[in-house]
């Protein structure tokens, strides 16, 4: 008898040590999130955690785009909107509100054996806008520039060509179907200049700065690099949240959130 | 006749079903096609769909659904394939069919058909790490990817289907043919190029006729080394394939979206130029045939 109760409080032990964080609430219920297709890795990486976490809660995620989202959110066709770009003053209006879950930097690439290593949104602009075609004109060698960018509809340029001012006026040598496309395209050409999330930026290619300001995470989270976006969570003010969609929120914008939001590309504010 | 046996019965259903099936599947994605595919036609203009010269779907203030640049590319594309590849297959196949002593031949036939089996994702992978960086190097390009290397990687890629339907209808010209041109003083090579090769020109024809099918309806090869982007097309620039609008485009284009629809339409146009191939190919078999 006595070896059985020390066996049992010696598994409890064992129990509550392996055990780390808060127990489940025992929340139960289902989360609808619409929006940005842009953050669809952050997405399933919060996805993932919170289940982990609320195992009673499902968390559902469509990708329409960010408008998309912001709509549902204030029509009540979801819970949560998704939007990777700031909130439009009409939407604001409507009562949407937004909360920053994490931050996406689009980092401009070159070729490793490019001199130039810095440009201003200005160049930027008139490189892909097709207006300098040779890198002398910046400082570089004599060689034609090529320009590298996403198709129609990727997230990735729609970010790039909002910050830089191009929107529908770039003229592209080529595009590319995915980011570790345009990645490994830069590394072999050394004509080329592109963009790419900052996540994804590795051997092979360097990244430029953009107004004197490399791109990192320090400079992203203080505003200071340019070109990047908020990746936001949208609710209406004229609608609470339910429980388990304020649950969700709270937890996206949480330090344990951190973590994930990093894993998955994005850098947490 | 005696009566039939009821497994001989139930097997001839079986077949029938079967022969169905695959009916049903071709009218289901016909009909599918044309419902998905005619909304944005419908919406955009058949003229200003088919003869557009600018394409630009996501543009947020004039979006433009024009595909002439993406059909002339498809046509120019085969049409280069076809130049540089039929060639080179024709003189292989008479090499294999005709002239190689019949161990070389033995060698290398099963390796043109190894080279048919290689999925077309390889094709493009060398072509991209090979084909364009020397283009871009050669012709001092600001980017190798172009409608030239595109046409180079699809002639590679067509050569197994012409080099093998090729042979096989050079083999299949009767002895006698040959034997007579000889005895007449011709030789070996006049033999070839004057007989055998007009006597099989159906075989021949079909196999280019397959050669323009495969051309035409490849995605993934062209996709990594034609530079996708919608330019009127000209050979050392990025140009878009009818195929490979779809492909790039799809990922991200909004379900319900005129863009999305649009590119259904292309699904369209493609359906519809390969069934033109298709029947082009069966005429020109069945000429042969009757002649």
């Amino acid at each position: 008898m006595k070896k059985l109760a020390f066996s049992l409080l010696a598994g409890l032990l064992l129990l509550a040590a392996c055990k780390s964080g808060p127990p489940p609430s025992g929340l139960t219920g289902t989360v609808n999130t619409d929006g940005s297709s842009s953050m669809a890795d952050v997405m399933s990486a919060l996805q993932e955690a919170f289940r982990e976490k609320e195992p009673g809660v499902t968390v559902n995620y469509s990708g329409t785009g960010s408008g998309a989202g912001v709509e549902a959110a204030l029509s009540g066709a979801c819970d949560i909107g998704l939007s990777s770009r700031r909130l439009k003053s009409s939407e604001k209006s409507k009562g949407a509100v937004a909360y920053v879950v994490a931050l996406d930097a689009v980092a401009v690439v070159v070729h490793p054996s490019n001199p130039v290593r810095d440009l201003t949104v200005e160049q930027l602009a008139e490189i892909f806008a097709g207006k300098i075609s040779n890198w002398q004109a910046l400082g570089g060698p004599d060689a034609p520039v090529a320009v590298y960018g996403r198709e129609a509809g990727s997230g990735t340029r729609g970010a790039f060509e909002e910050a830089v001012g191009v929107v529908d006026r770039c003229v592209y040598t080529n595009v590319y179907g995915s980011t570790g496309d345009v990645i490994g395209n830069i590394s072999a050409n050394p004509n080329a200049i592109g963009y790419a999330s900052l996540s994804s930026v590795r051997d092979g290619v360097a990244a430029v700065a953009v107004d004197g300001v490399a791109c990192g995470e320090d400079t992203v989270r203080d505003g200071a690099y340019r070109l990047q976006r908020p990746f936001l969570m949208v609710a209406s003010a004229s609608r609470p949240l339910g429980e388990a969609a304020q649950a969700f929120l709270n937890f996206a914008q949480s330090e344990e959130a951190a973590a994930y939001i990093t894993r998955a590309g994005a850098i947490a504010p | 006749m005696t009566k039939r046996k009821p497994a001989e019965v139930s097997m001839q259903i079986l077949f029938l079903l079967c022969g169905l099936v695959a009916v049903a599947f071709v009218l289901l994605i016909t009909a599918y096609l044309i419902a998905a595919g005619l909304p944005a036609i419908r919406q955009v203009g058949l003229a200003s769909f088919l003869f557009g010269r600018t394409w630009d779907s996501t543009n947020e203030t004039d979006p433009r659904f024009g595909i002439l640049p993406l059909i002339l590319t498809s046509v120019y594309g085969a049409a280069g394939a076809i130049v540089v590849g039929v060639p080179i297959g024709l003189l292989t196949a008479i090499f294999l069919a005709k002239a190689a002593p019949p161990r070389l031949a033995g060698l290398l036939r099963p390796a043109v058909s190894l080279l048919a089996g290689i999925p077309s994702v390889v094709y493009g992978l060398v072509g991209m790490c090979v084909l364009v960086p020397a283009l871009r190097a050669w012709l001092n390009l600001p980017a190798g990817d172009s409608l030239l290397a595109a046409i180079l990687v699809l002639a590679v890629m067509i050569l197994p289907s012409v080099i093998d339907l090729s042979a096989a209808a050079l083999e299949a010209v009767p002895k006698e043919y040959e034997e007579a041109s000889l005895a007449l003083g011709a030789t070996e090579p006049e033999t070839w190029f004057r007989v055998s090769v007009p006597a099989a020109k159906s075989g021949i024809a079909a196999a280019v006729a397959l050669g323009i099918g495969r051309a035409i309806g490849e995605a993934m090869a062209i996709l990594m080394v034609a530079g996708n982007v919608a330019n009127m097309p000209s050979l050392l620039r990025s140009v878009r394939f009818l195929t490979t609008g779809i492909a790039i485009e799809m990922n991200y284009a909004a379900p319900g979206s005129l863009q999305r629809q649009a590119l259904f339409s292309i699904g369209l146009v493609l359906f519809l130029f390969i069934m033109l191939i298709n029947i082009l190919l069966s005429l020109t078999v069945k000429r042969g045939k009757e002649v």
